[in-house]
C-alpha cells in the first residue's frame, strides 16, 4: 500500500501499518511532537491541560459514582451516603469529585485571566476564544446540575433559585420554568433530568474542548509579548520541551489539590449540604458553590426597578435586571475580541489596561466575598460598586482604552523581547 | 435542465425543498423529545387540600402542603385588617392590589398565599413565632431579602409580585378547599 503524501514514515512496522490506514500516529507528531510553541510561554500555558486533565478525572470519577447512584428523590441522598461509608474507596471517589469541580473552575479561571492579561482573545484566536467561553458555561451548567444530585438542602434550594431565574423572562418565564421543572417545584422529575444531563453534558464538553484545541492549533500559541512567532528562532518543539513543563506544572496543581482531597475534603463545602431536602423549608442562607459567587453577587446586585419617567410602569423590573446582568456578564466575554480596540495584544505593554485587569479582578474578588454573605445591608451597595465596575471595564475601559492609552514600545519578535535574550 | 434567466436551476429548487422537508422533520421530531420534559399526567393530575382552619387561632400563622407548595394561612385579628388597609394607598404599591381582593369576602381575616417568593421560590420567613418579618410585619425572605407586608404584598427587595393565592373556596365557615 502506498502511504499517503501527507504522512510519515515509523520505525516500528505496526505503528506503520497502522498510521497507513488511519494517520494518527503522523496526526499526534504533528500536533503534540514536533507543534511549535513561543520559547517564552510561562507556566500560565499550561492550565489548558491542567483544565483537560482535570476533566477527565471528573468524567472517570463520575462514571463509578454514577454506578452506586440513585435518582430518586427518596433515595438520592442516601445512595450518596452509602457511597460515603459502604462502597469501597467511595469516599475517595466523591471527594476527588466534589473537589475536583473546584479545582476544574481554579485551572479554567487561570486560563481565561492567562488570556485576558495576554491578549490572546484577540486576532486570529476569536473563535478560539468564543470556544472557550461556551466551554465555560457548558461546564456551569454541568456542575450546577452535579450539586443537585446528593439531594441535600444546598442540592435542592440551589436548583430551585438558580431554575427560576427563567422566571424573569416576560410571557414564557413561567411555562419555561415548568418546562425545566418538569412539574410545579423542584422534584423527582427535576432529580432524573438532571442526571440525565449531568452524565452527558461532560462528554458533549470533551468533544467542544476537541474543537478548541483544533481552532488553537490552527492559530499557534500566543505568547507573554503577544507578538506571533515570526521564524524558527522563536519557537520550540512542544516535545520534549512543554511537555516537561506541563508535567512539572500539572504535579505541582494535582499535589495541590489532593492535600485538600485528603486533608480538608470539606473546606469548600457547606454544611447545609448534608442535611436531605426539604422543599417546606429554605435554609436560612442560601450559598451557591464558590465558583459561582461573583455571578451570584451580580444578579442580587440589581434591586430597582426601572420606570418609564414620569409614570409608574415598569419597563425593567429588578428581576429582569438581575438575570440579564448575570448572564449578560458571560455573554460580554464572548464579545470581548471585538470590544477590544487597542492594536497591542500583552498587556506588559499597556500600563494602563495593565491595571485595569487587576481593578477587575480585585472586583471579582469583592463579588465573591459580596454573594458570600447575606443579602441586604450595606454590603449591597459594596457588590453595586463593584457590578459596576465589572461592565465599565468591559463597555466603557476596554474599547477606550485602545484609542487613548500609550502604550510601552513592542519588541519586534520573539528572539528580541529582552526576558528572552539567552 | 432548465434554468432561468439570473441562473437559478430546477436543482437549486429541489436542494431547497428538500432542505426545508428536512428540517421541518427535525423540528417535528424535536416536538415529542421537547414534550416529553413537560409535567407528566400523574404530576398533573389535580390534588386538592382541604385545610381545617377551626383550631388555628387568633394571630396565628401555620403553613399547609398544597402541589407540594407551601400555603400560607394567616389568621389576622380584626385590627389587624383595618391597620393593613389603612396604612399605604395600595395604588402606590409595586404589585398594586387591595387587600381586600387578596381574601374572600366575609372572611377578610384570612390570609390565603402560595409560600413561595416570587422572586427566586424561597420560601419567605415569618410563619414560625421569633421568625424575622422585616420591616412591614409580614414575611422575609432571606435568600435576597424581599419583604412583604401582612397582605402578603411586595414592599421591599428583588421580588416583582405579590405572594400568589391560590383557587380556593370557603367550603365551612372553618374548612377552606385549595386547588
Ligand atoms: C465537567 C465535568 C463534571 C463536573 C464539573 C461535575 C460536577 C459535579 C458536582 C459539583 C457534583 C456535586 C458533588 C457533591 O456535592 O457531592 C457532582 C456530583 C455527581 N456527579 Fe459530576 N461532574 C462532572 C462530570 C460527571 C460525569 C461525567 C458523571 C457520570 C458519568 C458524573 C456523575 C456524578 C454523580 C453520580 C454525582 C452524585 C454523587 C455525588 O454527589 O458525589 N459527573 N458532579
Ligand atoms: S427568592 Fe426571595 S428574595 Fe430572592
Amino acid at each position: 500500500m502506498s502511504r499517503p503524501a501527507n504522512t510519515q514514515k515509523f520505525d516500528n512496522c505496526l505503528i506503520q501499518w497502522i498510521d497507513e490506514r488511519l494517520p494518527i500516529f503522523t496526526m499526534l507528531t504533528k500536533e503534540y511532537g514536533v507543534f511549535p510553541m513561543p520559547k517564552n510561554a510561562n507556566y500560565l500555558w499550561s492550565f489548558g491541560g491542567i483544565a483537560l486533565t482535570m476533566l477527565i478525572i471528573m468524567i472517570v470519577t463520575g462514571v463509578f459514582l454514577a454506578m452506586n447512584y440513585t435518582p430518586n428523590t427518596a433515595l438520592a441522598f442516601d445512595s450518596v451516603q452509602r457511597t460515603m461509608r459502604d462502597v469501597n474507596y467511595g469516599w475517595l471517589l466523591r471527594y476527588v469529585h466534589m473537589n475536583g469541580a473546584s479545582f476544574f473552575f481554579i485551572a479554567v479561571y487561570i486560563h481565561i485571566f492567562r488570556g485576558l492579561y495576554y491578549g490572546s482573545y484577540k486576532s486570529p484566536r476569536e473563535l478560539l476564544w468564543i470556544v472557550g467561553v461556551v466551554i465555560l458555561i457548558l461546564m456551569m451548567a454541568t456542575a450546577f446540575m452535579g450539586y443537585a444530585l446528593p439531594w441535600s438542602q444546598m442540592s435542592g434550594w440551589g436548583a430551585t433559585v438558580i431554575t427560576s431565574l427563567f422566571s424573569a423572562i416576560p410571557v414564557i418565564g413561567d411555562g419555561l420554568v415548568t418546562w425545566l421543572w418538569g412539574g410545579f417545584s423542584v422534584a423527582n422529575p427535576t432529580l432524573n433530568r438532571f442526571f440525565s444531563l449531568h452524565f452527558l453534558l461532560p462528554f458533549v464538553i470533551l468533544g467542544v474542548v476537541f474543537i478548541h484545541v483544533w481552532a488553537l492549533h490552527v492559530t499557534g500559541s500566543n505568547n507573554p509579548t503577544g507578538v506571533e512567532p515570526k521564524s524558527e528562532k522563536d519557537t520550540l518543539p512542544f516535545h520534549p520541551y512543554f511537555t516537561v513543563k506541563d508535567s512539572y506544572a500539572l504535579v505541582t496543581f494535582m499535589t495541590i489539590f489532593l492535600s485538600v482531597v485528603f486533608f480538608a475534603p470539606l473546606a469548600l463545602t457547606e454544611p447545609d449540604h448534608f442535611k436531605h431536602f426539604n422543599p417546606m423549608q429554605t435554609p436560612p442562607e442560601i450559598v451557591p458553590e464558590w465558583y459561582f459567587l461573583p455571578f451570584y453577587a451580580i444578579l442580587r446586585s440589581f434591586t430597582h426597578d426601572i420606570y418609564i419617567p414620569f409614570t409608574d410602569i415598569i419597563i425593567l423590573p429588578a428581576k429582569l435586571q438581575g438575570v440579564m446582568g448575570m448572564f449578560g456578564s458571560l455573554l460580554l466575554l464572548m464579545v470581548l475580541p471585538w470590544l477590544d480596540t487597542s492594536k497591542v495584544k500583552s498587556a506588559r505593554y499597556r500600563p494602563v489596561y495593565k491595571w485595569c485587569l487587576l481593578l477587575l479582578l480585585v472586583s471579582l474578588c469583592v463579588l465573591g466575598y459580596v454573594g458570600s454573605q447575606p443579602a441586604g445591608g450595606s454590603l449591597a451597595v459594596v457588590g453595586q460598586v463593584a457590578t459596576a465596575y465589572y461592565f465599565l471595564h468591559f463597555i466603557v475601559l476596554v474599547p477606550v482604552l485602545g484609542f487613548v492609552e500609550k502604550t510601552c514600545p513592542v519588541p519586534a519578535s520573539i528572539s528580541d523581547d529582552p526576558c528572552c535574550k539567552h | 435542465m432548465g434554468s432561468t434567466k439570473d441562473g437559478a436551476t430546477r436543482r437549486d429548487f429541489l436542494y431547497l425543498t428538500a432542505g426545508a422537508m428536512g428540517a421541518v422533520a427535525v423540528g417535528t421530531a424535536a416536538v415529542p423529545l421537547v414534550s416529553s420534559m413537560n409535567p407528566a399526567a400523574d404530576t398533573l393530575a389535580l390534588s386538592t387540600a382541604e385545610v381545617d382552619l377551626s383550631h388555628i387561632e387568633v394571630g396565628q400563622r401555620v403553613v399547609a402542603v398544597w402541589r407540594g407548595k407551601p400555603i400560607f394561612i394567616d389568621h389576622r385579628s380584626a385590627e389587624e385588617v383595618k391597620e393593613v388597609r389603612a396604612e399605604v394607598d395600595w395604588h402606590t404599591l409595586r404589585d398594586p392590589q387591595s387587600d381586600a381582593s387578596r381574601v374572600k369576602e366575609g372572611h377578610d381575616q384570612w390570609l390565603v398565599m402560595i409560600g413561595i417568593c416570587t422572586h427566586l421560590g424561597c420560601i419567605p420567613k415569618g410563619s414560625k413565632q421569633g421568625d424575622p418579618r422585616g420591616e412591614f410585619g409580614g414575611w422575609f425572605c432571606p435568600c435576597h431579602g424581599s419583604e412583604y407586608d401582612r397582605s402578603g404584598r411586595i414592599r421591599k427587595g428583588p421580588a416583582p409580585r405579590n405572594l400568589e393565592v391560590p383557587p380556593y373556596k370557603f367550603v365551612s365557615d372553618t374548612l377552606i378547599r385549595i386547588g
